[in-house]
């Protein structure tokens, strides 16, 4: 069995399973948000006019909770949801609630890591889409609905069919200007938008051993915009490493067998890589930066689950350092604990003297939601993950998705630019 | 189940334009449909009847987890999509909520079926009639734990054996 074949037959507490078995999984740990969250307090109360019991939680210890799609409330229905939220963590005992404005918080998936939350092996859902993330510490973590979430919080389990695992095998280490952002956006150039639809994507080869942790969470992010049911890599030392100094402990490191079948093999070799951008307006509409549009851009936005984790920032900052930002941009780390360290090494301060703007963590504007949409027209490069129409703002709006190294030297220059091309 | 069809000849209809991100906010099944395909047809509301079906190509409800998209469509009158395929989240939350069919047709149904038609869909027969131009077209089989998701009404009435 491979490592999600593995993590499902445990869960289901099966010996073996196989791709398309449909099963019922013991789900180690949930998270739900400022947006699914109110979705499923909706679902326990039309469940309550039904007769079914929702008074109590499978296990309230599994479940963790974070605002992160309308902090700061711009107004009083983003504002009465968190409080509809509080409510819920209050009466139900859930005491892994991250609260805006009260030490950690930030974009749920980031916290996902950043706070150890799930850990290798273990079979985690969420309710966003963006859930796949966590795979990168070798567990089984999908996205789901509200009404999957609600039968979760009460039950403690769910149906899955087990994915077919399409595998990446990246060879080498990629070159200094390239990310794990530009290596993805090849991917799903490569494959489409619903090239990884309902199976697995798993990342392995020496590419993912020379990867830190923070790349291959972004890889696993944007599994999402492939379609993909979940992304994962086979959890190392350097997992290990990155959960322990984050508080985790009994860590067990679960992995594919030597004989695992996969659905299909693709190869990538790293140097090979180059900066690329997805235009607007699909994740897969792909090309290298040297060759983007010639565009005038309005805005560079450094932020998301995506692309403002530490290691996001320090990239970009690494190019705005002794320079000046020639369009608006912003820069909202992607949690607490990464605006601080980004405030202790001097990031932040390379970011406002640079003529950058720095926001608190939140989903914002990468969702359209508040804090920095586009205009009608308004042309927008960024570390997020989708560029659909309208997703970031107005439906004629327009998003060039990125690295953090692209979205920095384009904020220097106000086009499309490779970073090996600033002066 | 009859119904008349509403079409968007185009793949990759993803939850954006289904229900834009600003109203994920809101939790008001009613007030969400009055913004249902606001992103790509803004004519959608005030043309949808109750009973209608959409058609649509590849990978339709691509996107996010938000459940949001099946809820305004379905609360807008539609009954089921018709798509080429679906994207996964999109697919179990439509049936796992009971919110609306998600029926899976062939490239022959996808070019036949034009908008305004009136058509029969006949789950138990896995066939597709379409009144208006007297054509059957086969739909794809609900796989077996879909299929008895659907037959008990939603994830919380369906008992696993």
């Amino acid at each position: 069995m491979n490592i999600v074949e593995k993590i499902l037959a445990r869960g289901s507490g099966r010996e073996k399973v196989s791709p398309d078995d449909v099963i019922f999984a013991d789900i180690d740990k949930v998270m739900v948000h400022d947006v699914s969250g109110p979705g499923v307090i909706k679902v326990f109360d039309k469940l309550r006019k039904q007769g079914i019991n929702v008074d109590k939680l499978w296990d309230s210890s599994k479940v963790w909770v974070a605002e992160d799609h309308f902090v700061p409330s711009a107004e009083k229905i983003s504002a009465e949801n968190i409080v509809k939220l509080q409510n819920f963590t209050k009466n139900y005992g859930i005491e892994k609630h991250f609260k805006y404005g009260m030490g950690q918080y930030g974009i749920c998936h980031t916290l996902s890591h950043e706070e150890a939350l799930v850990l290798p092996g273990e079979v985690y859902v969420g309710g966003d889409s963006h859930t796949n993330t966590t795979g990168a510490l070798g567990a089984f973590a999908c996205g789901l609905g509200h009404t999957d979430i609600a039968y979760v919080l009460l039950n403690g389990k769910i149906w899955f069919k087990v994915p077919e695992t399409l595998y990446f095998k990246l060879n080498g280490k990629l070159p200094d200007h390239v990310m794990a952002k530009d290596l993805i956006l090849k991917i799903i150039g490569d494959i489409g938008t619903d090239g990884g639809a309902y199976r697995t994507m798993q990342f392995g080869g020496s590419g993912i051993d020379e990867m830190s942790v923070e790349s291959r969470l972004t890889l696993c992010n944007m599994t999402t915009e492939a379609g993909a049911k979940n992304g994962i890599v086979e959890p190392d030392q350097k997992v290990v490493d990155y959960l322990t100094s984050r508080g985790a402990s009994n860590i067990t490191l679960v992995k594919g067998d030597s004989d695992a079948e996969y659905a299909k093999v693709y190869e990538y070799e790293s140097s090979e890589m180059e900066p690329t951008v997805a235009k607007p307006f699909s994740p897969d509409n792909t090309v290298v930066v040297r060759e983007a549009p010639n565009v005038d851009l309005d805005k560079s936005y450094i932020g998301s689950c995506t692309g403002a984790k530490y290691e996001d920032l320090e990239a970009a900052a690494k190019i705005l350092k002794g320079r000046k930002v020639k369009i608006r941009t912003e820069v909202l780390p992607a949690a607490i604990s990464i605006y601080k360290r980004a405030m202790e090494n001097g990031l932040l301060k390379i970011f406002l003297d640079a003529g950058a703007t720095v926001g608190p963590p939140t989903c914002g504007a990468c969702c359209g939601a508040h804090m920095g949409v586009l205009a009608k027209d308004e042309i927008c490069i960024s570390t997020t993950n989708r560029n659909f129409p309208g997703r970031m703002g107005h439906v004629e709006s327009q998003t060039y998705l990125s690295s953090p190294l692209v979205a920095a030297a384009s904020a220097v220059t106000g086009k499309i630019t490779d970073p090996r091309d600033l002066n | 189940m009859k119904g008349n069809v509403i079409k968007y000849q185009r793949d990759n209809i993803d939850t954006d334009v289904i229900i834009p991100g600003e109203y994920l906010k809101i939790h008001d099944y009613a007030e969400l449909a009055t913004h249902a395909m606001e992103g790509l047809d803004p004519d959608f509301h005030s043309k949808v009847k109750e009973g209608d079906f959409i058609l649509s190509g590849k990978n339709f409800g691509c996107g996010s987890s938000r459940e949001h998209a099946p809820i305004a469509l379905s609360h807008s009158g539609i009954k089921a999509v018709l798509a080429l395929s679906f994207a996964r989240i999109f697919y179990r939350n439509a049936v796992d909520g009971a919110f609306l069919l998600p029926i899976e047709i062939d490239e022959n149904a996808y070019q036949n079926i034009s908008e305004g038609d009136e058509i029969d869909i006949d789950v138990s027969l896995n066939e597709i009639k379409n009144i208006t131009k007297n054509q059957t077209y086969k739909m794809k089989p609900f796989s077996e734990i879909i299929g008895k998701i659907i037959k008990a009404g939603g994830l919380f009435k369906y008992k696993p054996d």
